[in-house]
């Protein structure tokens, strides 16, 4: 069985990102770049896939430009057996990116395919979605349980309210939530043999797609910030306060 | 402008969720339709024609629907859309799962998540977990958006009803099955729909200790929420995560109690009417965004709070 995992470069989860000073987008000059947290956890479920021997290989894919090859080189550290960079000119949307990856899913023609169920830049959740969408796949997203059969895949999804367990027949597409798994550290040992392992590269321009994009953005801003409030010293104040003064407890 | 609002609901009740989307389309102005897509569902129907600002229902009622698979409702959503100049579901993890199915065989680049309409074009919507707002504009000729539920007033009940139209059942794909649910049952209000909401962070120490935040909140007639530290520690279950990649709460009194205030956690509820904030560290961030703050140790001060509302 061979497992596909699209992947995404992002600013790093620690960053506290800021507008630029012109408002026309968010400021990303010399902040540290990181593979998105929930691809981290995507690419860890399918390395422990093939350490069980349900998988036989695992490819990670991303789009973007160049400089995402660091991105994959981290998650060939992780255990990933290749890499591909579908190399872009300027950052894709979600449509755009799922119908790169339908192409890569083509030619590839992975039993699995594993993403994050969203990216932490744009918070947008839908590439995963809409990849299936393009293939008519089945998909299973939110996954906190992944069990692979035969031919089928039985999926845990974190829904409002609790859990849902539904039964995928493969090729599917499973999106994962955060308590799937705890990624794994790469040693140094892997980081230095990842350098060795194959990393191709594909031109979008070549593939014949439309991936303008459909959006722009006009205008990026902090959020409205609260006013600050007060400090109480006791309980017998706070609870006067939310009586009179807030009036939100009787 | 038409416009179609795909509801959340459980076969039996129409979701509050619904409700906010409808605002959210009638701000957008236009005939808004209303899609119920369930199994054995008419009840449902009957109270979505029952929805302020509503021109039409259209019901599909299928037991393929009963468990609102992805595959089958976006389907189902897709062949419903011709002549809709936009179609809005709520960004729960009803919505998310199946609307950017809709986009992407429609070709439309799905706006997700939006908290304001600013025309028919441009919304407002958070990214970076909510460090930043952006205003973004679609040149999709349809517009297919999730609407974050507590951005916008639910659209009131109205005594009079509108049509229920009877809409085609799509045939299933047959390749997803629902296997089973484990909803949690409580006597508590759900969360994102809760006036009051008590919420525990990884200082609580254990579940056996999750009981005080419990108390109090049986107290107020509130629900239970933790911060991802205290789910991750298992003190209590998933589905009481608020932040970013849980629920996104709006009450009008949210008690944080031993959280510290990550940004994660913050984005899930800084649109609270009243935070009061209950930590025995006085850094902490969650006093910045507090309306209240009491610095001290929880164990004293939540029985102390319990006994005194």
């Amino acid at each position: 069985m061979k497992i596909l995992v699209p992947i995404k470069r992002v600013v790093d989860y620690n960053v506290k990102v800021r507008p630029l000073s012109d408002n026309s987008n968010v400021d990303l000059n010399n902040v540290k770049m990181s593979v998105n947290p929930f691809c981290e956890i995507a690419v860890e479920e399918a390395v422990r896939l093939k350490e069980s021997g349900q998988a036989s290989e695992v490819v990670v894919v991303t789009v973007g430009g160049d400089e995402s090859q660091e991105q994959l080189r981290a998650c060939l550290a992780l255990g990933a057996d290749r890499a591909i960079l579908a190399q872009s000119e300027g950052l894709l949307e979600p449509l755009a990116i799922a119908k790169v990856l339908t192409k890569i899913v083509e030619s590839e023609n992975p039993n699995l395919i594993i993403l994050g169920k969203q990216a932490i830049d744009g918070d947008n959740n839908q590439t995963g979605q809409m990849l299936a969408s393009l293939l008519d796949m089945p998909q299973a997203t939110f996954a906190s349980e992944l069990k692979v059969e035969e031919d089928n895949a039985l999926v845990t999804r974190e829904i409002d309210g609790g859990l849902q367990t539904i039964n995928v027949s493969l090729p599917a597409v499973v999106t994962t939530d955060l308590r799937l798994n705890e990624p794994r550290y790469a040693s140094l040992p892997n980081i230095m043999q990842a350098k060795k392992k194959e990393l191709s590269i594909q031109n979008v321009s070549d593939l014949g797609l439309d991936v303008s994009n459909r959006t722009s953005i006009l205008s990026v801003e902090l959020p409205p910030v609260r006013e600050a409030g007060v400090m109480v010293d006791t309980v017998d104040e706070l609870v006067e306060k939310l009586k009179n003064e807030a009036k939100v407890i009787t | 402008m038409s416009i179609l609002v795909v509801a959340e609901h459980d076969n039996s009740e129409i979701k509050g969720s619904t409700l906010n989307t409808v605002t959210a389309a009638s701000e957008i102005g236009g005939d808004v339709s209303i899609l119920v897509a369930g199994s054995e569902s008419s009840s449902v129907a009957e109270q979505a024609a029952k929805i302020s600002g509503i021109s039409s229902v259209i019901h599909v009622d299928d037991p393929i629907y009963k468990n609102f698979l992805a595959e089958d409702l976006g389907n189902l959503v897709v062949s419903v859309a011709d002549g809709f100049n936009y179609i809005l579901a709520p960004a729960t993890t009803f919505g998310k799962n199946f609307l950017p199915r809709v986009a992407a065989k429609l070709d439309v680049q799905q706006i997700s998540d939006i908290i304001s309409v600013e025309d028919a074009d441009t919304f407002k919507r958070p990214i970076y977990a909510g460090s930043c707002i952006a205003t973004v504009k679609s040149t999709d000729s349809v517009k297919v958006i999730t609407v974050r539920t507590t951005a916008f007033d639910a659209s009131p009940m109205v005594d009079s009803s509108v049509n229920v139209d009877v809409g085609a059942v799509v045939d299933s794909l047959n390749n997803s099955k629902f296997v089973s649910d484990e909803i949690a049952e409580s006597d508590r209000p759900e969360l994102t729909a809760a006036d009051v909401i008590v919420s525990g962070g990884r200082a609580l120490g254990s579940s056996e200790n999750f009981k005080i935040i419990e108390a109090l909140a049986d107290k107020l007639g509130a629900a239970v929420g933790a911060s991802r530290a205290a789910v991750d520690a298992g003190y209590v279950p998933n589905d009481y995560q608020v932040g970013q990649t849980g629920k996104i709460v709006a009450p009008s009194l949210y008690i944080a109690i031993g959280i510290s205030g990550a940004i994660q956690h913050l984005a899930g509820m800084k649109d609270s009417k009243v935070i009061v904030a209950i930590n025995k560290d006085e850094d902490a961030p969650i006093f910045q965004v507090a309306d209240y703050g009491l610095v001290g140790d929880l164990f004293e001060a939540v029985p102390e709070l319990t006994d005194s509302v």
